[in-house]
């Protein structure tokens, strides 16, 4: 069991100094180690932590506290987590706090306006990247688009009124026979 | 279900950044993590530090939203750092951190307890899927905000960004060029840009 820790531990800490561009660029190595090398897990198993990972809150990354989980229980699902955000979060920690140190100076300023269209786009990305991983089609981006207007129209909404509103039409589609979930 | 109670929307704060307990911290992000399905997680952090409480302004969420975005690991783990480190210094990222883990932890390994039984419940993976789509349609409308506040003061009349914007969209979204040498690229010619713009005089 403290074996099994300790390899958890020196498996997930490098994926996360190494997950850059966020948690999808660790997906492919964390399997390749806890399926083929260790074979903690099946591919099936894997698979189903994928989905389990993302249809919880949190992000998709919750996969090694499942995989964690599986390989040790709760000491396993804790070793896991904090392996993956403790390192990644301490170099941003120090970045953050070099960053605002030089708040106020003309730089400073000319870098935080010259990020924000760079900002822009990398959400627009990530728009694009969830979309495809969805796979449900032309209904998920009308939700999308609903989804959106709604909060242009009304910015203080609640997100979750929308999510709930997200469920019920995929539901009525599906009951509709539109979508085959 | 228990919602948060917000504070009274109006009157952002005149001096940045205000003080916020970190109780209050922790609340919001502690909020933020149990209702982030399918990816909204930065959309939904903006709209709570940011357009419901004032806490920072939008050019500082958004420049932490690239670093975030920047430095390895996972994005909003990242920006939650940067937020907390803004706003309450070390402590504060560390309650932001927890707060917006603690809930994913514990309904993470709660559901993979019931799995098997959830797949069988019918419309469930539909309702998942409308759920995350209605996650991205925060994002989309968190990008709309960058991109209109990144476009407005640009040079050019906004052009240099939108053009920004466009190129790297491109690059990242749809050819799946890897992130940091696109940002590495992308990101001194924008500052460049951005730097030249402040120079200007006004027309």
């Amino acid at each position: 069991m403290r074996d099994d820790l300790t390899a958890l531990a020196i498996i997930i800490i490098p994926l996360s100094l190494a997950a850059v561009g966020g948690a999808s660029s660790i997906y492919a190595p964390l399997q390749h180690q806890t399926v083929d090398v260790h074979q903690w897990l099946t591919a099936r198993e894997f698979l189903d932590l994928f989905a389990l990972a993302r249809v919880t809150p949190g992000p998709g990354s919750m996969i090694t506290t499942l995989v964690g989980w599986q390989v040790a229980g709760l000491a396993g699902a804790l070793v896991a987590t904090l392996a993956l955000f403790v390192p990644s979060c301490l170099v941003c920690f120090l970045v953050s706090r070099t960053w605002n140190h030089y708040r106020g100076t003309q730089w400073h300023s000319a870098i935080e306006r010259g990020l924000r269209p760079l900002a822009a786009g990398l959400v627009l990305s990530a728009v694009a990247v969830l979309l495809r991983l969805a796979e449900t089609g032309p209904l998920a981006w009308v939700v999308v688009a609903i989804s959106a207007a709604v909060l242009m129209w009304r910015p203080k909404l609640h997100p979750f009124i929308l999510l709930v509103g997200g469920a019920v039409i995929f539901l009525a589609a599906r009951a509709a026979g539109v979508v085959t979930l | 279900m228990a919602l948060p109670e917000k504070p009274p929307l109006d009157a952002p704060p005149a001096k940045h950044p205000p003080f916020v307990s970190l109780f209050a911290l922790y609340r919001t992000f502690f909020w933020v993590g149990l209702f982030s399905f399918g990816g909204g997680l930065s959309a939904w952090l903006h709209r709570e530090v940011v357009q419901l409480r004032g806490w920072l302004t939008e050019e500082e969420f958004f420049s932490g939203y690239s670093l975030s975005q920047v430095i390895p690991g996972v994005n909003s783990s990242n920006l939650s750092v940067y937020l907390g480190q803004h706003l309450r210094g070390p402590l504060g990222a560390l309650v932001c951190l927890t707060g917006l883990l603690t809930a994913p932890f514990i309904v993470v390994i709660a559901t993979a307890m019931v799995y098997q039984r959830l797949l069988g419940v019918p419309g469930f993976q539909a309702a998942m899927a409308g759920v995350a789509a209605a996650a991205i349609g925060m994002l989309v409308r968190m990008a709309l905000t960058a991109a209109t506040g990144a476009v407005r003061g640009g040079r050019l009349g906004g052009l240099v960004p939108l053009l920004i914007i466009g190129i790297t969209f491109t690059a990242v979204g749809i050819l799946r060029w890897p992130l940091v040498p696109v940002v590495l690229t992308m990101a001194p010619i924008s500052i460049a840009a951005a730097w030249s713009s402040r120079s200007e005089p006004d027309a």
